[in-house]
């Protein structure tokens, strides 16, 4: 962590290779990535590098196509009939969309938490425990469950409901429910696609407590539609936008501080000072 | 905007309120307005009127076909039974031992007709009553031997039904309905007394006990739909035990795999238009490939598990089974379509992000979400062929069997076949028979829908 506090900013959109003779490690790395939605191009020319354990706020208007982006890296996008990647995403290397990938290895590793809280209709302690069970986990269930419910600092509010439905919890706790089961398979990333913008402002801030956290232990990437929210939780920022031609590019990624307090693109500073978006 | 602009603009709204009616005539549009609602809440309350009022005239005809009073003629009375054998005249029938019965067969049957029954089955394990020792040996040794031979002797409940057969043989001579019965009985009294002198006038309600637990019979009187009930059971065994996993199989492929391509929605759109067709093609389409061509499959004889002689053809509990699945087939898909449909993406999505196959998120999240909904579909089209009719007709339901039932491979008749049976036929009796076989399979159906509800709704509280 050290390491990275110390490196020069640079601007890592538009370099390949960072020249700096210790670069931070990379989690995922997104090389000229395109979508496409059948015809239509959704995002383009995607150069991004998320590092390892900081958080990656990825902002922009409505439509540039960020959420697009986050699905990318897990794979998402193959649900979505006509999807189809361009481009490589590379994850410890490997390009995730190259020949004998299974989506269901690469979700594995890289979690995933959805805009609207969606707990399955079964207990918490099942919730928890179901994306072990099926990825084959073998040791000790409860330990895992309760593990990852201190993780996502759920665990004193549901210890003594662990029966009950998911359903029976508030939608902060439903949403907090949603982040210890993505993180009780143990993944390398966890992307979270406006985790907060269904929950009301105190959820809001716990949550994004709890992103501080759980930094220290996975890849944090996170779509925002709240600046504010960017400023304060995230390490890096990533800033999309649309084109003419209506697919989604990145303008410009750097260190949230320097995103938001000396942006090199006039953009940007539009975006950031509220002029459009 | 400048002063004048905002008085143009002030001034084209006024122009445009200005279209809208005013004072009276506002008032007297307002009036038309929800009189007119007035009249469609009547006629929507009318519609609904005409339904109850259709459906409680079919309930009434049942019932009053099902209820009445009968005047029977016995040919020799029961108490005149009762007293030939020296009981105290209050004891019933029905409750007499096995060898007093047999004692009133041998004094009222004719040798020959005893003996034909005797080698139908015999009336007791250690003795033989009509037929003497040697030629009954001689006959079971021979090559002729007779199921009495082997059968176990008849209980006492099968020998009472031989004594009212053939001794009593109580005849129904005049049969009313519950309301005639009820509210003009004095005439009804009047008439018996004159018209049938020695018969008995009694209240008889057609659906009872030994009406749901004997079999066919000729004699509208004794008369009854075990056969029909447990062939219902059986074809209806078969239909789920087809349509059901087949349908919601097909319904799972069909909503989580299938490609939106145009093969896929050919299929899609014809399953539709499958549920549309007439029964009675399915009926035809049932005759040509389960009772033609399939006939070795569906007789058993390629199992070597068909009826004796191979009676029944291709014409068994099987083929009218899968006829009736074939027929429900497209419900069935088709609400499990709808139900699989509903259950919200985010559950799938929430699956598959944590590293589950897609086979892993179906069966855990899909299948059990939509289960219900697939359930009341099931129960639906489950209640529909329970009551089809036309198709089995063409398969070739049997219209007169007396045996029930005994494995898949056997010839059949169903609840629906019989009352479409005995409808058609000329004499008042049976068509009180036919109402109490309706009233039997109306309760069957609640029965069954009840189970069916009730199990969904259990399934549905576990989460």
């Amino acid at each position: 962590m050290e390491l990275v506090e110390n490196v020069p900013m640079v601007d890592i959109a538009t370099v390949q290779s960072p020249p700096v003779s210790t670069p931070p490690p990379i989690a995922v790395e997104a090389r000229g990535m395109g979508v496409y939605y059948k015809a239509f191009r959704a995002v383009k020319d995607i150069n991004l590098d998320c590092v390892t354990n900081k958080i990656t706020a990825l902002i922009g208007p409505s439509g540039c196509g960020k959420s697009t982006v986050l699905r990318a890296f897990n794979r998402m996008n193959d649900l979505i009939p006509g999807a189809r990647v361009e481009g490589e995403v590379r994850f410890d290397g490997v390009d995730i969309y190259g020949p004998g990938i299974d989506p269901v290895e690469v979700r594995r590793k890289v979690g995933m938490v959805f805009q609207k809280p969606n707990p399955f209709p079964k207990s918490i302690y099942d919730n928890v425990a179901w994306g072990a069970k099926v990825n084959g986990f073998k040791g000790k269930m409860d330990d895992l469950v309760e593990g990852a419910l201190r993780q996502a600092a759920l665990w004193d509010e549901v210890k003594g409901k662990l029966r009950e439905s998911g359903y029976s919890l508030s939608g902060g706790q439903q949403q907090r429910l949603c982040i210890a089961r993505a993180i009780a398979v143990k993944p390398e990333i966890v992307l979270m696609d406006e985790p907060t913008s269904a929950l009301d402002p105190v959820a809001t801030l716990r949550i994004e407590e709890l992103i501080q956290e759980l930094k220290s232990r996975y890849t944090i990437i996170i779509v925002t539609h709240n600046m504010q929210q960017a400023a304060r939780a995230s390490d890096f920022t990533a800033f999309f936008n649309m084109d003419e031609d209506r697919a989604g590019y990145l303008v410009e990624y750097g260190r949230t501080e320097d995103i938001f307090t000396k942006p090199r693109q006039q953009m940007t500073e539009d975006y950031i000072t509220g002029r459009f978006g | 905007m400048s002063p004048v602009a905002e008085a143009e603009a002030r001034a084209a709204s006024t122009v445009v309120s200005q279209q809208f009616p005013q004072g009276e005539a506002a008032v007297k549009l307002d009036r038309k307005r929800s009189r007119r609602g007035v009249l469609f809440r009547l006629l929507f309350l009318a519609s609904l009127v005409v339904a109850v009022l259709s459906l409680l005239t079919l309930l009434y005809t049942v019932v009053n076909q099902s209820f009445g009073l009968t005047a029977l003629e016995s040919t020799i009375p029961p108490e005149e039974l009762i007293a030939g054998l020296g009981l105290p005249p209050e004891t019933a029938l029905a409750d007499l031992e096995a060898d007093s019965l047999v004692s009133i067969l041998l004094e009222h049957v004719s040798r020959n007709a005893g003996r034909r029954l005797e080698r139908d089955q015999r009336f007791f394990e250690d003795r033989l009553v009509f037929e003497p020792q040697d030629s009954w040996d001689a006959l079971c040794a021979g090559p002729d031997a007779t199921p009495g031979c082997t059968l176990p002797a008849r209980d006492q409940a099968s020998i009472y039904q031989l004594v009212l057969e053939r001794v009593v043989e109580p005849n129904v001579v005049a049969t009313w309905s519950f309301t005639e019965s009820m509210f003009d009985r004095a005439s009804i009294e009047a008439e018996v007394a004159a018209d049938f002198p020695n018969a008995e006038l009694e209240f008889r309600s057609w659906v009872s006990a030994s009406f749901v637990r004997s079999p066919q019979n000729p004699e509208p009187e004794l008369a009854g739909i075990r056969t029909a009930i447990f062939g219902s059971l059986w074809v209806l065994g078969f239909t789920i035990l087809f349509a059901f996993p087949v349908g919601v199989a097909a319904a799972v492929f069909l909503e989580e795999y299938a490609t939106d391509n145009r093969i896929n929605r050919l299929i899609r759109t014809n399953i539709n238009n499958l549920a549309g067709v007439p029964s009675i093609i399915y009926g035809m389409l049932g005759l040509a490939i389960f009772v033609r061509v399939l006939e070795s499959l569906t007789s058993g004889s390629a199992f070597g598990a068909g009826e004796a002689g191979g009676v029944a053809n291709g014409r068994t509990i099987v083929s009218a089974g899968l006829t009736l699945g074939l027929l429900v087939l497209p419900v069935v898909i088709i609400s499990s379509q709808e139900a699989i449909r509903a259950v919200p993406q985010s559950l799938r999505r929430a699956g598959l992000a944590l590293g589950a196959t897609k086979w892993q998120t179906i069966r855990t999240h899909v299948i059990p979400n939509a289960a219900p909904g697939i359930l009341t579909g099931t129960i639906l089209a489950m209640a529909r062929a329970f009551g089809e009719t036309a198709p089995l007709v063409v398969v070739g339901a049997s219209t007169f069997i007396t045996v029930d039932p005994t494995g898949p491979f056997s010839k059949f008749t169903t609840l629906p076949i019989q009352i479409y049976q005995w409808t058609s036929r000329p004499q008042p009796e049976f068509q009180h028979i036919a109402a109490a076989a309706i009233v039997v399979l109306l309760v069957l159906l609640l029965a069954l829908n009840a189970t069916a509800i009730i199990l969904r709704n259990r399934f549905q509280r576990s989460y």
